[in-house]
């Protein structure tokens, strides 16, 4: 079980969050159809460091992205988004 | 090849086991094979089997990064079933199963098939109708399964716990009597035996690292035992697909991620059948060494850590007690995790790929060691003759990007919510 | 067989073993009070059924396995060495019949050579169901102790734990680790297996002693260090959690408050590990005979609990160690009979022991499960010596478990013939014996392999290993998988070192390069009940309570689950079943009125300048042209284009909205709502709240829920899908217009804090009306005979906006979720599954039944929800159909094989009442 710092509220086991997607699932906006589809449907899936979208579902609810490593599971990085986390 | 049986058994009592020879050869790699299939498990060898087999080649490679059988073959809870819904998954299954009931004598190796039946639970009126609908789906299309009163589930197992107010009552069940469970590392040491014997090349610690293009074709691989050239190359590697398909350039509607299983220190027979349930996430079953087998829900999240988290473990681990409670006092001995592909419509992908000479077999989610013969029969006839076989035709690669997807629990593609 | 040191005087406490009472002492281990009262014989192998005694005193024991407890409390295989005597514990011996010393079972060792290594890969061929035969009694004959059948009558508690140093293992480097740690002010824990703490100190007290073991642990808790003992680390997982599993009373002991065992989380700042090492057996033939044990375990016996095993000793060693075992039997005033080493020169140990040099065990001999004589190569001639016990000591095997799992690699050590930790991947670090074990010598000393043991409990010898490897199964994990080495429920801790040694042996090669297979959590197994925790009641599954429950229980309707949810079904009067009671219901509703509770339906509050922008992203209808006031049925795409639920839309105010969907995909729909909001458009002005728990919602329908509604609310009621905000009962409620029913219908919707108040309102009216409430069965009954969509049932996932017939409503303008998806060939080619009305040509069209056009053909369809007109009677049914929209008029079967039901059926139109809305006017 991961600790994953969560931008708003420091480190906290991993069964306070939830796993959404990876940020290379979503189609970026205005894209084609197909293109849109692509997205969607392939991953990067490296067995390595990776993008994905986890939410702190059972703390603060925010969304954030986590940089993780997919053998080590070494967290680098932990980027906040939505509207809190706009400039 | 020595031809196992209890002939043979007494004699190497008598001689000091003297006589057998090793169930496959350990050869140098040649530098070129009509067809190679990258993965050496119980997938992978079944397909090189049936190549030799059904279609009569001989020029076979199959490389293996570490040993035969180590990937999710060994990995796995060795249940064998082919209860689903939808027809192209039932039909493909259901040939597979076909296959299984004969293939401890096809292989002359016992891989101790068991149809002690597969039996889903059901909680609820509304589970008992869902119960029904994949039945009479199955039946329809000439595939056993009974549904069962509350009383044939208490009499079949009569450690469940039948009361009516417990969180998840059994109202009744679904089983399948010809699905069971087999030994699984029989499995891809009697296809690696057999298809050996055909002259199919077996080479372990061999790891793919490349493909050798000649423009938009694939004619071989590199590999840390050095260049082979290659007619055609199958793919065969579940749970890491998508990074041998990316030494191609290629990115699949694939994700991987970790699956526990665990099992029991050895009891007594107390689990007669395979006991599943349509509300809750467990399986359990008992190895004929007594262990109590036991999986659950996969973690959820990607991973390629062959190591799971202990609360999806201790999740498991309470619904299925809320199941047997008699198993509360067993101890689990050993855990065990696998990398698996999970496909974007929760069904496997066989057949060709955008690159030209090249196939991919993967995408098996958690349900990859049941379809081992039908994989790898439906797997030797697309590499043999360039086409899908009519049971895999429609599992195409190419049906994420058309629409034709086979969501058999029409979750859609985010693979974590499957 | 008790030694001088053993006291015969404070024997407080008895134990029964097969049924004959035995005295024990405090602080004895079951295989110390065993052995203690002369009982060599306590088990038998798994396989052949040999005879076993105990050969350690710790978690790695094979052989030793006993049934512990009664009733529900029943502990199978229990390791002898790891369980305290309490009074009145109950050991039985197992995988025995009829009994330990007579065991038929043991005919399977007669017939060894034939049981060889995989043999049972080669022979029982023919079809499954002979295999099964054969199967039958192999699976009787297999397995150790017998589950118990009963439920657990004892708890399991879950905690968790946070500290800067946990410490595991309290020998001497352990404690030494724990007391400068807590004393430079860090928070410690500190685990220990055993139910004492000093590990090898209690075995030889040097000059760190008891005293000083005791003085540190005072020093240790002073500090506010937490000493956890019977506890041991069987997990380490991600980022420094380690789950520690801490025994609360011994296994069959009645716990004192209830709680058997208690299972910790923590999370550690840093990790030492201090878990010492593990004696090696040695591989010779009959190594496994009762009265041979692991040297150290012997001096613990002897020091610890004041048993000596053995009168007459001979002693096997590569060692030192062993040594130490001779001076501690001589203490005792057994005989030092010879001591074997294997070392070619003396090594200034001998003190008067009759020592032979360049000497190893060849073979034991014994009597009614006593060992009777040792004979061994001094030299390489074959010599013999009477002894009733043989310690032997093979070397040290580092405890390197939690290191592995960590993540962490291993390095060889050389002199010590053993891994060690080398790199850590998380923030652990090995000290004490497990970093540096005891220098060895190594020979490989030829012995038959016959009969020489490597894994003692699935009964594994040197010849199955070498068989292994002619056969080809060569790699390490092979070998293990094979010949089922390591897979006993000592998972390997005195078999793999042999294993892996002869492995090399054979290859050729070193040691590290013959491989090695992986450590797995648990470090020694773990009850299931502790890992379930008080989950394991309800499947760790909650109940999510209706904020009316208390209204509905006491009307004791016939409730049903629904997700996480429990719902009225129906509410039968006496001497109605269910479906009498549904269709009563669904009568007055159809006649008159009826009102039902719909609390659960998911609820979102869409608020702010860009809800619409919002809405329009989500729902695949527009939203934009809705007045203040007024809905609309609106439903949802994925992304993949197909429809995954519906609802309808309320535009409450200027820039308010009411966003309901189905009770089933509700949280589902907040998570998608929320990924929409938060990722894909943090932009937007806008706020997403969920108040599906915030409202209780009641719904009234049936062609009087108009005048009910106004009497209510003294006002007209809202038209056909307008809204109101008003009082009931004074009570702020908001009233939508919408019927489910295919009747005139109205939702109410109100805090669930006052609802009870406003549902009385409601009711006294409802029923003044004629009508009577009604449940799930009846509104399931209504909705099918209008042909309104169930999420689950006919939204399956799997089906397009044509295939449901809601295409007409898509939102031209594009630019909501799965707009994109929609655009893929397939989800427009023909053959797809389309929405269809079956009715009742002949029979009764059974829910879940397959559409075919005749017997024997595969389905081209199925039956998703079926009911009987309400009025008119008939049995009738939704269905999903391939082209159904091009075949109504058509007959088909509806077959459930499975219920042995069939009926012939018409396909029609999916509205089976009011088709054209003129109902829910005024």
């Amino acid at each position: 079980m991961m600790l994953i710092n969560c931008p708003h509220c420091g480190p906290r086991a991993q069964s306070e969050f939830i796993y959404e997607r990876t940020v290379d699932s979503v189609p970026p906006a205005g894209v084609s159809n197909d293109k849109a589809m692509q997205t969607l449907f392939t991953r990067g899936n490296p067995r390595g460091v990776d993008e994905e979208i986890w939410r702190h579902t059972f703390g603060c609810r925010a969304w954030m992205v986590v940089t993780r490593h997919r053998v080590t599971n070494g967290i680098s990085h932990v980027r906040a988004v939505g509207p809190e986390a706009l400039p | 090849m020595n031809r196992y049986s209890a002939f043979g058994l007494l004699r190497g009592a008598l001689n000091g086991q003297k006589h057998w020879q090793p169930a496959w050869r350990d050869p140098e790699p040649k530098a070129h094979y009509d067809i190679i299939i990258i993965g050496g498990g119980g997938h992978g060898l079944a397909t090189a089997y049936y190549l030799a087999k059904v279609h009569g080649l001989r020029n076979i490679a199959v490389l293996e990064k570490g040993w035969i059988g180590g990937g999710n073959t060994g990995r796995n809870t060795t249940i064998v079933r082919s209860n689903y819904r939808l027809k192209p998954l039932h039909d493909l299954f259901e040939f597979g199963l076909k296959l299984w009931h004969n293939l401890s004598d096809e292989l002359n190796y016992n891989v101790m098939f068991s149809p002690r039946g597969a039996m889903f639970l059901g909680h609820s009126d509304a589970d008992m109708v869902k119960l029904a609908e994949r039945g009479d789906a199955m039946r329809c299309d000439g595939i056993d399964a009974d549904l069962m009163t509350r009383d044939e589930v208490a009499k079949l197992e009569p450690l469940l716990d039948m009361s009516r107010n417990a969180r998840f009552p059994i109202e009744g069940g679904l089983i399948q009597r010809r699905g069971g469970t087999a030994r699984h590392d029989a499995v891809a040491w009697g296809y690696a035996r057999g298809a050996d014997s055909f002259g199919v090349d077996i080479i372990q610690k061999c790891e793919v690292n490349g493909f050798i293009r000649d423009g938009d074709a694939v004619v071989g691989v590199e590999t840390t035992r050095g260049r082979i050239g290659a007619g055609r190359v199958g793919i065969c590697v579940a749970g890491h697909s998508g990074h041998v398909a990316g030494l191609a350039g290629l990115k699949l509607p694939i994700e991987s991620q970790t699956l526990q299983a665990m099992v029991t220190e050895g009891v007594k027979p107390m689990i007669n059948s395979v006991i599943m349930s349509q509300s809750l996430h467990c399986y359990i079953s008992q190895s004929d060494k007594g262990g109590i087998v036991f999986g659950g829900d996969p973690d959820n999240w990607p991973s390629y850590a062959q190591r799971g988290h202990p609360m999806v473990m201790e999740g498991a681990i309470a619904q299925g007690l809320a199941l047997v409670p008699a198993l509360s006092r067993l101890r689990m001995v050993r855990t065990w995790s696998g990398v698996t592909d999970m496909s974007f419509d929760g069904s496997p992908i066989i057949g060709e790929t955008p690159v030209r000479n090249l196939y991919l077999n993967g995408g098996w989610c958690y349900g990859g060691f049941k379809a081992t013969p039908a994989s790898g029969w439906t797997y030797a006839h697309t590499l043999a003759t360039g086409s899908p076989h009519a049971l895999n035709a429609p599992f195409s690669l190419e049906r994420f990007m058309t629409g034709a997807t086979i969501d058999e629990t029409g979750t859609g593609p985010m693979p974590n919510s499957r | 067989m008790t030694g001088p040191s053993r006291p015969n005087t404070d024997q407080d406490s008895s134990f029964i073993f097969d049924g004959m009472r035995y005295p024990a002492r405090k602080g004895d281990t079951l295989a110390a009070a065993l052995l203690a009262n002369g009982i060599g014989l306590v088990g038998r192998s798994f396989k052949y059924h040999r005879p076993r005694g105990i050969m350690t005193a710790g978690v790695e024991e094979p052989n030793a396995l006993v049934t512990v407890g009664e009733g529900g409390r029943t502990e199978p295989n229990t390791r002898a060495t790891d369980v305290f005597v309490y009074d009145g514990l109950v050991a039985r011996s197992q995988n025995r019949w009829p009994n330990l010393s007579l065991d038929f079972g043991a005919i399977f060792g007669l017939a060894g050579p034939v049981f060889s290594a995989g043999f049972y890969y080669k022979t029982f061929f023919g079809s499954a169901k002979r295999w099964m035969f054969y199967e039958h009694f192999i699976r009787k004959a297999a397995g150790l102790g017998n589950a118990p059948r009963d439920a657990d009558p004892d708890r399991f508690s879950q905690r968790a734990a946070f500290c800067d140093v946990l410490v595991v293992g309290a020998g001497p480097a352990g404690i030494e680790a724990a007391l400068e740690a807590s004393e430079a002010g860090k928070r410690v824990i500190l685990v220990e297996q055993d139910e004492i703490i000093g590990a090898s100190l209690i075995r030889d007290p040097q000059e760190q002693d008891s005293a000083w073991v005791s003085e540190s642990a005072d020093r240790i808790r002073a500090a506010g260090g937490r000493i956890l003992t019977r506890t041991t680390a069987s997990g380490y997982w991600e980022h420094d959690l380690v789950t520690l599993t801490q025994r609360l009373a011994e296994p069959g002991q009645i716990p004192a408050n209830g709680v058997a065992q208690r299972l910790w989380h923590v999370r550690a700042g840093q990790v030492i590990l201090a878990t010492g090492s593990s004696e090696r057996p040695m591989a010779f033939p009959h190594n496994d005979r009762p009265g041979v044990m692991l040297s150290q375990a012997v001096r613990t016996y002897v020091r610890r609990f004041g048993v000596c095993p053995g009168q007459r000793v001979v002693i096997a060693t590569n060692n030192d160690d062993a040594y130490l075992t001779a001076h501690a039997l001589r203490e005792a005033g057994a005989q030092i009979v010879a001591i074997l080493d294997a070392r070619p020169a003396p090594a200034g140990q001998a003190n008067g022991f009759t020592t032979f040099n360049n000497a190893h065990p060849l073979s034991t001999k014994g009597s009614r499960h006593c060992l009777k004589s040792v004979s061994g190569l001094v030299d390489g001639v074959s010599k013999s010596w009477d002894a009733d016990l043989l310690a032997v000591s093979g070397g040290f095997t580092p405890v390197v478990h939690l290191h592995c799992q960590a993540g962490g690699s291993l390095e060889w050590n050389d002199a010590a013939q053993a891994f060690v930790p080398a790199q850590s991947r998380q923030n652990v670090k090995t000290i004490g014996g497990a970093a540096t074990p005891a220098a060895i010598f190594t020979s490989a000393p030829v012995v038959p392999a016959k009969k020489s043991f490597v894994d003692f409990q699935n009964d594994v010898t040197l010849a199955d290993v070498d068989l292994a490897w002619a056969e080809g199964y060569r790699s390490v994990e092979h070998l293990k998988r094979y010949t089922t080495l390591g897979m006993a429920t000592d998972q390997g801790k005195t078999s793999n070192m042999g294993a892996l040694a002869r492995l090399a042996e054979k290859q050729g090669v070193a040691i590290p390069e013959a491989g090695l297979t992986t450590f797995r959590p648990p470090y020694t197994p773990v009850t299931m009940g502790l890992f379930a925790g008080a989950a394991a009641k309800d499947a760790g599954a909650h109940k999510r309570r209706l904020a009316l429950y208390d209204v509905h229980a006491a009307k004791k309707p016939i409730w049903q689950p629904l997700g996480y949810w429990f719902r009225p079904r129906a509410y039968p009067m006496t001497g109605e079943n269910l479906a009498e009671a549904a269709m009563r219901e669904a009568r007055s509703v159809r006649t008159a009125v009826g009102m039902t509770d719909v609390s659960t339906l998911a609820k979102f509050e869409v608020s702010g300048p860009d809800a619409v922008t919002l809405l329009e992203t989500v729902c695949a209808t527009s939203v934009g042209k809705l007045a203040i006031g007024r809905g609309r049925y609106t439903f949802m795409l994925r992304e993949d284009g197909f429809v995954f639920d519906d609802g309808t839309v309320w535009r409450i105010d200027e820039n308010r909205y009411l966003l309901t969907s189905s009770t089933g995909g509700a949280d589902r729909m907040a998570t998608h709502l929320s990924y929409v909001r938060n990722y894909l458009h943090p932009e937007l002005s806008v706020s997403v709240v969920n108040v599906q728990e915030h409202h209780a919602g009641i719904a009234i329908a049936g062609p009087r829920a108009k005048s009910v509604l106004a009497k209510l609310i003294g006002e007209e009621p809202p038209r056909h899908m307008s809204t109101v905000a008003t009082k009931i009962a004074d009570v702020a409620v908001l009233i939508l217009a919408a019927s489910y029913s295919g009747e005139r219908a109205f939702e109410i919707y109100v805090d669930a804090r006052n609802a009870t108040p406003v549902w009385g309102a409601c009711e006294t009216a409802v029923v003044a009306e004629g009508g009577c409430l009604y449940g799930l069965e009846a509104m399931e009954f209504l909705r099918i005979e209008k042909g309104h969509l169930v999420v689950g049932a006919e939204i399956d996932g799997r089906m397009t906006p044509h295939d449901l017939a809601l295409d007409k409503m898509l939102n031209k303008a594009g630019g909501f979720i799965g707009s994109a998806g929609l655009t893929r060939p397939a989800l427009s080619e023909a053959g797809r599954r389309q929405l269809v009305g079956l009715e009742a040509v002949e029979g009764s069209i059974p829910e879940g039944s397959m559409l075919v056009t005749a017997d024997g053909k595969s389905p081209e369809g199925h039956v998703s929800a079926s009911a009987f007109r309400i009025l008119e009677g008939g049995s009738i049914a939704l269905g999903q159909l391939a082209d159904g929209f091009l075949r109504h008029g058509e007959e088909l079967i509806a077959t459930s094989p499975t219920r042995g039901q069939r009926a012939r059926v018409r396909v029609v139109a999916p509205h089976f009442y009011d088709s054209a809305g003129e109902r829910y006017r005024d």
